[in-house]
């Protein structure tokens, strides 16, 4: 494959933010998504990420397709697979368009379809050497519940 | 010596939490033809002891493809099942 959207190097923000843009197009949106040191109150220590590969960059191309197709953009698109640490980037999303309102669109869809669709797990280390597999509900649905559940489940094993 | 019925065998792809709890990452099974994405994880939960603890309905793809519960399966298909997913 020429392209891969999946790695596991250290993401290049500054070379993806240059690889969309042209003299026709005025901006460029991103969004960079890190890892965070806390989930469901636990404190998490590093991230590890893992992909059905062929099939995540398949679907990766493919969003980034309907991305260039709905809007006159044009898209970068990086998620680092392996171990990372608290405040590493896990996936960087550059996109380029004649207009600022196009780039935000299309930078939105491309983050919001990539959680949907993307087949990426990721496992959580924990400060006391326990982990678990993140099991998130819908972005906008995260529950009570959810979060005893993932809390309860890692707590005294590992 | 029962009757030959048509069988469809297919790989089944096992990830991240469902990997852990099968204890393996591929399995292969027979299922009797015609046969479904549903058909494969009624057989699997029955099958695999682990396996009781997959949803009825989990997420799966046949051949690298989201696919839905009433997917037709055909002879040497590989299909994943994906637990919830969480990347970004």
């Amino acid at each position: 494959m020429i392209h891969s959207f999946l790695t596991e190097q250290r993401l290049d923000v500054t070379s993806l933010l240059s690889s969309v843009g042209a003299s026709d197009r005025g901006g460029i949106a991103s969004f960079v998504g890190l890892v965070r040191d806390h989930h469901a109150g636990r404190q998490v220590k590093r991230l590890e990420y893992s992909a059905y590969a062929p099939m995540a960059e398949a679907e990766c191309a493919a969003i980034v397709a309907e991305a260039e197709t709905r809007w006159p953009v044009r898209v970068a698109l990086s998620h680092r697979i392996g171990t990372l640490e608290v405040g590493e980037a896990a996936v960087a999303i550059a996109v380029a368009a004649p207009h600022r309102g196009e780039a935000f669109e299309a930078c939105r869809f491309v983050i919001e379809e990539l959680k949907r669709r993307v087949p990426i797990w990721k496992r959580e280390w924990y400060a006391d050497g326990s982990s678990d597999w993140v099991n998130p509900v819908a972005p906008h649905a995260a529950t009570a519940t959810e979060q005893v559940e993932v809390g309860s489940a890692g707590g005294r094993h590992g | 010596m029962t009757a030959s019925v048509e069988t469809v065998t297919v790989k089944v792809l096992l990830f991240a939490s469902y990997a852990d709890w099968i204890g393996r990452e591929t399995v292969e099974i027979s299922l009797p033809a015609p046969a479904t994405v549903a058909d494969l994880v009624r057989q699997l939960r029955d099958e695999l002891p682990q396996a009781s603890r997959l949803p009825t309905r989990p997420l799966t793809a046949v051949n690298a493809v989201h696919a839905t519960a009433d997917s037709p399966l055909r002879e040497g298909d590989e299909v994943a099942l994906l637990p919830p997913l969480a990347g970004g």
